[in-house]
């Protein structure tokens, strides 16, 4: 029987949510959490012999030793597959995930397999270089992750050929893999046509090349005669916050005025951003959105002025799309008050 | 204009003493046939074969596939301005030999011909290995220069076309499908809620026997123009092309071309198919610019919403596909491209010449540089010995016994952008 | 956000811990910061050492802004 290791977060762990984020990498024996649908998946084909579990800001933030002492955990199993994931949206969830997969691919040479939501940072970062299964964006999707995952990953493991993106469910890899579709090209070049002009949803069979790469802009001239402004995805708000920011999946952004306000404290501002322990933020939100040091340089004449007003939102799962366009329509409002330039500050 | 199309069909292609068509079975007499192509005084010496799905035979190599029709009623005659005189086709009623095809072989560039393989893996990848093919290898004679060997087989493939053709003029057809294009102003009347949509055939026309031809006209002589659905299925556009094998039009593509029979199948249905588009691929910046400009302009007079815009070739002509969807998109006019891909053997390479974002509707026929292998044939029809320096061929592609490595590009067909086939990548 | 900032004209600066997604979003001036939860602090230092450590990177802030760049670029010291 085919072995399989699993790696997984302290929330599928049911260790806790972001409060529980910085507990270290634990091993234990068998399955955990989402295993139980793997290993019904797997049948009598594979078996998931142990669980990693480890905290998202943890691995984050002690890459290096992370890293060392999960592969030391793997090893010891000498699986014929790693299973990270699937980690939906959660960012560092899917950093990690990829992170560890591919460390554990290039460390021990053993097959590996991650699953995420498509604009999960995670996704992009390494769909090129591990399987990456593409996910629904929350755990409701579970089910129909592990549907996907499962057989990539038993093919994987026995070493078969994998076919194209399309038909095993990873995610596009650049890698261009032939197959047969199940309507010639033309027929499906007008069911596109159809979908695109009924304003439908359509998928392109090769996407573009990205081009959305922005040139620099040129540097500031003279900092200290500067108008800098304060933009964050952090979440910073007034207390209470008064626009009713959501916690994940923002929908909108905030506009706050800081005229005379020379530092942000507890008593003012705290985060609404649901995707990273809170506690340090509402302690000093200064940590998040500098406003107290940005005034001593603005008094010591190293900027010329802090723009009134600064923007924020909440990055935490919130669609690319929108935050897009809230930047579209707030970075006119920033030219339209002479902004010179913009620190943004992210979670 | 207004076509019946009446198919019959063939089950099984044979010699005999006489050519007739027969329960399903066309019977050729090899003679006529022979003496059909040497008429042609650049031609030595001419043999006829037959290949049939399911053999082990390997046609290689291939320069054009052509399916016999004739005009049953209605003005003018197949392969019009080439053959038959320049008279308007695409009206009136035609009949077509489904099934069957004449190929026609030939060492002419060596390297820009292809591969059909009638059984095996390599079959599935050409249309054409599921035909009852009359195969013409002809010997040009000493010193015929290229261009004139193209086109003297180029005439040989359309002579014996016809003639098969000839033997459908009185028979009851299987099927008959009914196409019909209206007026704009008629069109537009009939279906007033139905989405406009055009089709923009590219023709490869950079010349040095790239070359394709409109009622006998080179392609990258004329200005974008255009041109009713039907006169295509009477020949109006015919092949005269020796570029990579996988993805260039044959006249059988032409003839059968994919997307105006789906653009049909959906008229008056989700949209309404208003014409086709014909545009060339020259090798000039200038020419592309103005063509392409031309394309863009003249869905913008027929007032379209959308467009299908397909391909032929690969590399230079990239760049007309993209001018081509980039104009047609600032327009306002929706467009969705057939191509297909160079991604590199590995298939992580770049996989078009060109690119630009508002090509967001694309449909590809697959990469053409995958490797695969052919195993051995029983029989080669042709010259196998050509399989190291066709396109996508390389040094050792023809191992000693027989079977042959190389990219999917040497296949007929294979990648084609009219997406005839369901070949795909992603 | 950092992207359509840039396109419309103003030179910005990228604070924020995990880089490779900031490079995978596009943005083109980055500084890296302390940790997810606290970028510009650390909860485990005194209220003056922390605002050293704000100094400091928003002193890095303002030389990434003053650079001319042609291309991402990572403003580690």
């Amino acid at each position: 029987m085919l072995k399989v290791v699993h790696y997984i977060n302290q929330f599928f762990a049911n260790i806790g949510g972001e409060e529980m984020a910085h507990v270290p990498a634990e091993v234990r024996e068998g399955i955990v959490g989402p295993g139980l649908a793997f290993q019904q998946a797997f049948g009598e084909e594979a078996e998931i012999v142990a669980t990693i579990i480890c905290g998202d800001s943890y691995f984050n933030e002690n890459l290096e030793e992370a890293k060392q002492t999960i592969i030391n955990m793997v090893k010891k199993y000498s699986p014929d597959l790693f299973i990270a994931g699937p980690a939906f949206n959660a960012g560092r969830y899917g950093v990690a995930c990829g992170t560890i997969a591919m460390a554990v691919r290039d460390e021990l040479n053993i097959p590996v397999l991650s699953g995420m939501y498509r604009e999960n940072p995670g996704a992009d970062m390494f769909k090129n270089s591990i399987y990456v299964v593409s996910t629904k964006n929350s755990a409701a999707g579970m089910r129909d992750a592990v549907k996907k995952m499962a057989p990539l990953a038993l093919k994987l493991a026995k070493g078969e050929k994998v076919g194209a993106s399309a038909e095993e469910g990873y995610m596009p890899n650049g890698k261009r893999v032939n197959f047969f579709e199940k309507e010639r090209g033309s027929r499906r070049a007008v069911n596109m046509l159809i979908k695109k002009l009924n304003g439908k949803e359509f998928e392109t069979e090769f996407p573009m090349p990205d081009f959305d790469r922005v040139d620099p802009n040129p540097a500031v001239k003279d900092i200290t005669k500067a108008k800098i402004a304060l933009v964050t995805s952090g979440g910073i708000v007034p207390k209470g916050n008064p626009d009713h920011i959501e916690s994940s999946s923002a929908s909108k952004y905030g506009k706050y005025d800081i005229d005379g306000i020379m530092d942000l404290t507890e008593a003012d501002f705290a985060t609404a951003h649901g995707g990273y322990d809170p506690v340090y933020a509402n302690l000093d939100p200064d940590r998040v959105l500098p406003v107290d040091v940005l005034r001593e340089f603005e008094k010591e004449g190293k900027i010329g002025s802090i723009h009134r007003y600064f923007y924020t939102t909440v990055g935490n799962g919130t669609a690319v799309k929108n935050s897009k366009a809230f930047a579209e329509e707030f970075a006119k409002e920033l030219l339209a008050d002479g902004v010179d330039a913009v620190i943004l500050t992210s979670t | 204009m207004k076509l019946e199309l009446g198919s019959i069909f063939i089950k099984d292609i044979q010699f005999a003493a006489e050519s007739k068509v027969e329960n399903e079975t066309l019977y050729v007499n090899k003679e006529e046939v022979r003496q059909i192509i040497l008429e042609d005084q650049n031609f030595k010496s001419a043999d006829v074969e037959l290949a049939k799905p399911g053999e082990s035979i390997r046609i290689m190599p291939v320069k054009d596939v052509i399916e016999p029709r004739v005009k049953v009623q209605g003005p003018g005659g197949i392969f019009p301005g080439m053959v038959n005189k320049v008279e308007t086709v695409g009206s009136g009623k035609t009949n077509v030999l489904k099934g069957a095809a004449v190929v026609t072989t030939g060492k002419i560039v060596g390297f820009q011909e292809g591969i059909i393989d009638m059984t095996g893996p390599g079959a599935e990848y050409t249309p054409f290995s599921q035909l009852n093919n009359l195969v013409l290898v002809c010997e040009p004679i000493d010193g015929l220069k290229q261009h004139e060997h193209e086109k003297a087989l180029r005439f040989a493939g359309y002579k014996v076309a016809i003639y098969l053709g000839e033997l459908a003029r009185n028979l009851t057809p299987d099927v008959v499908e009914t196409f019909e294009t209206p007026s704009i102003i008629e069109g537009f009347k009939m279906y007033p809620e139905l989405p406009r949509v055009a089709y923009v055939l590219m023709l490869q026309s950079q010349g040095l026997m790239h070359d394709t031809y409109v009622y006998g006209v080179d392609a990258k002589q004329s200005l974008t123009t255009m041109i009713y659905p039907t006169e295509l299925m009477d020949g109006a556009i015919v092949s005269g092309n020796c570029v990579s094998a996988c993805d260039k039009n044959t006249t059988y593509h032409h003839l059968n071309n994919p997307v105006i029979h789906d653009l049909f199948a959906e008229h008056g249905k989700t949209l309404n198919f208003v014409g086709v588009i014909i545009t060339n691929e020259n090798v000039y910046l200038a020419d592309k610019e103005r063509s392409s400009n031309w394309s863009a302009k003249l869905a913008e007079f027929l007032g379209v919403d959308g467009v299908i815009i397909s391909q032929e070739g690969f590399g230079n002509p990239d760049t007309d596909l993209i001018m081509n969807c980039k104009k047609i998109e600032a327009k306002g006019i929706k467009t969705v491209i057939i191509t297909d891909e160079y991604a590199g053997r590995d298939g992580s390479s770049q996989s078009l010449a060109d690119a630009d974002a508002s090509a967001d509707a694309v449909v590809t026929g697959g990469n053409a540089n995958e490797v695969i292998e052919l195993p051995p044939m029983d029989k080669i029809v042709g010259y196998a010995d050509v399989a190291d320096i066709i396109a996508g061929g390389f040094d050792g592609s023809l191992h000693a016994d027989g079977s042959i490595t190389a990219e999917l590009q040497v296949i007929t067909g294979a990648t084609n952008e009219m997406g005839f086939n369901k070949l795909s990548a992603r | 956000m950092v992207k359509e900032i840039e396109r419309a004209g103003i030179p910005v600066v990228h604070m924020c811990t995990v880089v490779p997604i900031s490079l995978t979003v596009g943005a083109n001036r980055i500084v890296p910061t302390i940790a997810i939860p606290h970028p510009l602090g650390n909860p485990s230092l005194t209220m003056e050492e922390e605002k050293d450590i704000r100094r400091n990177l928003l002193t890095k802030a303002l030389k990434a802004l003053e650079t001319e760049i042609t291309e991402q670029t990572v403003f580690e010291k």
